[in-house]
């Protein structure tokens, strides 16, 4: 495109359209420059930069589980499972030669992996495209039978692969290092790899949902019935759905191997698979921007509690020292998001300029008429 | 109802978090901060909660340094790998801690040792055995005993009392448990394991095991594993009528709750064990073992909570000797310590591993420890 | 051939454990068609209420077990009241998540109040003792738990078959609305049934404890998880599906270590397996009726 007709196309547009791609491009050049300035440690620290990572990650996952939960309401809980694929795949390959001679030290490591090392970022986009595309895989193999089934018994079978997924990796000493697990994966997710990621997925997922696949995912939660009436083959884009969550949730499980940096069978119990789901429930089904902001708060807040932790004092009271008290108080404002506020954060909704302003304006007045009618509004 | 609801949960939020910023301490003499890191919540809670009793303990005896004041800081790694790489990042980036302390269970420890590392802070492990903890790593430390030593020992000690003929009942989910058994098997004799069986992490059933591997009639049935599942299948084999056969197994059995759980069952076993209670104390074994009692009342619920005191004294003791808080110089302090703790003198190897040339070999009987033999190993 | 017959006590006593809570789940799975994912938890709530009674109170073992009875029915029914009525007309999916919100939040409390340190489960009687017949050790509990089982089997036929407050549960169970309509009292049913599986959680949680005697705030997570599988094999909402599920998957997990010991690490696996398959190609258990989808 020539300068002119980029020039014509902004002329062209709408005036609320224009203020919106400003506005898009202002945020979307703050982001890189906040990016760029935490990830070479100006903005903050190696703390923020670590919680941060994980926020991306997670959001990266809660993508992953939204888009079978949220999108096409086929209640899956085989996160963790997925997870593990991707994240032993994605270590098993861009872990050093000699590091891996080192670590199996119980048992030698499989030859036809041994002499494996994918270095650098290249060698992480392949191994995390490697990851996606076998666990991608597995979750084609698993849907074939999983996915006939409805509801909960779908929860069940979904949730009992991820275990199986976990008990084989357990016992294959050989090719994972049984219950040793793995450590030194190369620290190649920077906020860079991790934002990126995101973002990449958020913008396949936006763009995905505008297909008619994507039209398609969501009449078949709406109404199966109805939707398979319509003629939409309900197997196919179930698998669809399921395969693609699969596929997001092993690049996820990668990005976490590198973030963290070692990983064992027994972080990806079913345990994990509830985490994500409180995220996704929090943000709200079938919300791509509540699985982001749900992702980043429910990370922030966690270790924000932790003063919880150290005992503090309501005024009045000294609640002693108690380990725990965080995860209790966190368990009790998810309950309460549960109950009632149960279409999450964004309920469906999406993030657009025009609803953040629209509801900037709005604030005021609903600010003023809560305290006239004395907090009873509605 | 909904909104009053939210509003008095902010109101509260507001008044704890305000009122614990005021009555935070006032500045004096700049304490000396030694973190915490233990799993203090999560499926670990119990072996975390024991070694904090046992580095609260040490606290109250020596809570000073250079003239300073120590100040724990307590941070859960909740068992959790993901949280334990964060929780290494708050200790040593935000709380700024001189030195670390901890943790129960190895895999918290491999995820977080790189954290560590890179902000050049020692850690000092206290019963994370898996060898992936300390190799490559200069800055983490540990008082506990490792695999091989004790797996070797163990072999020596069942063959010089003629037990010739092994069976090995292990928990392949749990890295220090398959540990001891390859060195015991390389020890035995690989000729001389009559049979075999696993179990999982969690299972409280082992009748079947019991059973698979008696029908072999081994003299002797090595099971490396935790407290609780040692004490489950020593009363289950009492239950099944075997009452001859001798259980080995390793240091983490020195726990009540493994006579609590087993009962007079456990009269069956001989263990290795660092610490002993009762047969000769010495002064620092005195002392602590009176502290514990002032602090909690009895005796330690686990030999773990001496690890926790003694891996505290050393991180007093590398600050004394290097003169200060530097993290270097308490590196190069750690790896020249020489120690007497509760659990016996202490050095530590080119790897940051303890040093100990003897260890206790004990039984129970009339539902407590008993002293068996020493077993010193060139 | 002694090693075979102990493998089948071996099996019989664990079946009969897993059926016991089973029991539990299928209730209220049956009425309210949901998976109640704190089942487990409740479960380890009860073993701590058995250890506060006799360990710490000193209350003799056959007082304790009434109250520790009557406190896990008011825990289960204040549950429901809490975290599952106000959502009852959401989706079902609601209530499952909200059941994961409740285990999150038990657990999490739990490691709060009663700390991470292992508690010993109280004896109680001579349960835990031993005989020996025909060179086969068999403890008491073996015994007692079928029989328990049973007894406690036929009661709830009675009263899901013969009483008034079953026939409420059933007219639940089969339609929501039309049971309301025909003036069931749907609040009152629905935490009956709660009422009903807790207790026998707790009864559940009672025996278990004689077995395994061995407390934390994760104690319930594998029983629950195991026990919840029995059920499906059983055809879940069904009372004797569940007792022959929890038989079937205690005697398959005792036969495959004693048959193929090199499998015994991969034996959590086998009971998804398991369940997986059943799912397939049973959906409805071996004993469930057919469900027809309702447009």
């Amino acid at each position: 495109m020539e300068k002119r007709q980029i020039k014509g196309f902004v002329a062209n547009l709408n005036p609320k359209k224009r203020r919106n791609l400003l506005l898009s491009s202002i945020s979307i050049t703050a982001l890189l420059l906040f990016l760029y300035f935490s990830n070479e440690g100006i903005l903050m620290g190696s703390y923020g930069v670590r919680v941060l990572n994980l926020c991306a990650v997670y959001a990266v996952l809660t993508l992953s589980m939204n888009l079978i939960n949220g999108f096409t309401g086929q209640f899956s809980l085989g996160t963790a499972g997925f997870m593990a694929v991707g994240a032993y795949t994605t270590a098993l390959l861009i872990l050093p030669v000699e590091i891996k001679e080192k670590i199996f030290y119980l048992e030698p490591m499989v030859p036809w992996l041994k002499d494996v090392h994918w270095a650098g970022n290249l060698g992480f986009l392949g191994a995390l495209l490697t990851a996606g595309v076998l666990t991608a895989f597995i979750a084609f193999l698993i849907g074939f039978p999983v996915l006939r089934l409805k509801g909960d018994y779908l929860a069940i079978a979904t949730l009992g692969f991820s275990e199986i997924i976990r008990v084989i990796f357990t016992n294959m000493q050989n090719l994972t290092n049984g219950s040793t697990g793995i450590k030194s994966i190369p620290p190649i997710a920077n906020m860079w790899w991790t934002f990126g990621v995101m973002a990449f997925f958020t913008i396949f997922m936006v763009r995905l949902m505008k297909t008619s696949y994507g039209r398609a995912f969501k009449s078949i939660r709406d109404d199966e019935v109805a939707a398979e009436s319509m003629g939409i083959s309900l197997f196919r884009h179930k698998m669809l759905s399921f395969v693609l969550s699969g596929f997001i949730a092993g690049v996820g499980g990668g990005l976490m191997a590198s973030v963290v940096g070692a990983i064992t069978p027994i972080f990806f119990r079913f345990i994990l698979t509830y985490d994500i789901l409180l995220i996704v429930v929090l943000g709200g089904m079938g919300s791509i921007t509540g699985s982001i902001v749900g992702a980043f708060l429910i990370t922030i807040a966690k270790e924000w509690l932790r003063w919880l932790d150290g005992g503090f004092s309501l005024g009045f009271v000294r609640i002693p020292a108690i380990a725990g008290m965080r995860m209790v108080v966190f368990s009790v404002l998810l309950m309460l998001v549960i109950l009632f506020y149960r279409r999450g954060l964004f309920g469906g909704r999406e993030f657009s300029f025009d609803w953040l302003i629209n509801s900037l304006s709005a604030l005021p007045k609903r600010v003023f008429s809560l305290f006239k009618k004395g907090g009873a509004a509605k | 109802m909904k909104r009053t609801m939210v509003f008095l949960f902010a109101a509260l939020f507001l008044v704890a978090t305000l009122t614990s910023a005021c009555t935070s301490a006032p500045k004096e003499a700049e304490p000396i901060k030694i973190g915490i890191f233990e799993p203090l919540t999560g499926a670990n809670a119990a072996g975390g909660q024991m070694e904090l009793e046992g580095i609260k303990v040490a606290h109250s005896l020596k809570g000073e340094v250079l003239g300073r004041k120590i100040v724990l800081v307590e941070m859960d790694n909740k068992s959790d790998d993901v949280e334990a790489v964060t929780a290494a990042e708050r200790l040593v980036n935000e709380e700024k801690v001189a030195v670390v302390v901890g943790s129960w269970g190895s895999s918290v420890c491999i995820a977080a040792g790189p954290t560590f590392e890179a902000a050049k802070i020692p850690a000092i492990g206290t019963s994370c055995t898996n060898p992936l903890v300390t190799l490559d790593n200069d800055y983490y430390f540990r008082v506990c005993y490792l695999d091989d030593f004790q797996g070797t020992l163990l072999a020596n000690f069942a063959k010089q009392n003629g037990y010739m003929k092994a069976g090995v009942i292990v928990d392949v989910s749990d890295t220090y448990a398959i540990g001891l058994r390859n060195f015991f098997v390389e020890a035995y004799g690989k000729d001389n394991i009559v049979a075999e069986a696993k179990f999982n992490k969690g299972d409280q059933d082992f009748t079947a095991q019991i059973t698979t591997v008696m029908a072999a009639k081994p003299d002797v049935i090595f099971a490396p594993s935790g407290y609780t599942e040692a004490g489950l299948m020593m009363s289950q084999a009492r239950q099944m009528g075997y009452n001859d056969v001798l259980f080995l197994g390793g240091d983490t059995w020195e726990t009540e709750a493994m006579i609590e759980v087993g009962g007079a069952a456990t009269e069956a076993c001989r263990f290795t064990t660092f610490f002993d209670a009762d047969a000769e104390p010495t002064a620092e074994s005195k002392q602590f073992l009176e502290a514990y009692d002032k602090m909690f009342g009895g005796k330690p619920k686990g030999a773990v909570t001496a690890l926790g005191y003694d891996a505290y004294m050393a991180a007093v003791a590398a600050i004394e000797k290097a003169g200060s808080t530097d993290g270097v110089a308490l590196q190069k302090a750690l790896t020249e310590l020489d120690i007497v703790g509760v659990t016996g003198r202490c050095t530590f190897d080119e790897n940051g591993d303890a040093i100990k040339n003897q260890a206790i070999i004990k039984t129970v009987e009339g539902g407590a420890f008993k002293y068996v033999t020493t077993v010193v190993v060139d | 051939m002694a090693l075979f017959w102990q493998n089948i006590a071996n099996g019989l006593t664990i079946g009969s454990l897993y059926a016991l809570v089973a029991i539990g789940y299928t209730m209220v799975y049956g009425i309210l068609r949901l998976i109640n994912f704190a089942h487990g938890d409740i479960f380890m709530m009860a073993m701590y209420f058995s250890f506060f009674a006799i360990t710490v109170f000193y209350i003799p073992w056959y007082i304790a077990i009434l109250l520790v009875l009557v406190a896990t029915v008011l825990l289960g029914v204040l549950i429901e009241k809490a975290a599952y009525a106000p959502i009852r007309s959401a989706p079902r999916i609601s209530l499952l998540i909200s059941s994961i919100g409740v285990s999150y939040l038990l657990e999490n409390l739990a490691t709060v109040v009663f700390t991470g340190v292992p508690r010993q489960f109280p004896k109680i009687g001579t349960l835990q003792d031993n005989i020996v017949i025909g060179g086969i050790n068999i403890q008491q509990l073996s015994f007692v738990t079928p029989v328990l089982m049973l007894l406690l089997v036929l009661a709830l036929m009675v009263l899901v078959d013969k009483t008034k407050a079953g026939m409420a549960m059933r007219a639940v169970s089969k339609d929501f609305e039309t049971a309301k309509l025909m003036g069931v009292n749907i609040n009152r049913t629905i935490a009956t049934t709660f009422a009903v599986g807790s207790l026998l959680a707790a009864v559940g949680a009672i025996m278990w404890g004689q077995k395994y005697p061995q407390i934390q705030p994760y104690v319930g997570v594998m029983p629950g998880l195991k026990c919840f599988i029995a059920a499906v094999i059983g055809g879940i909402g069904n009372i004797r599906g569940a007792v022959v599920g929890g038989l079937v998957l205690g005697m398959m997990e005792i036969m495959i270590v004693y048959i193929v010991p090199t499998l015994s690490g991969y034996k959590d696996a086998f009971a998804f397996i398991a369940l997986i398959l059943i799912l397939l190609f049973l959906p409805t258990g071996l004993f469930g009726e057919k469900i027809t989808d309702k447009v």
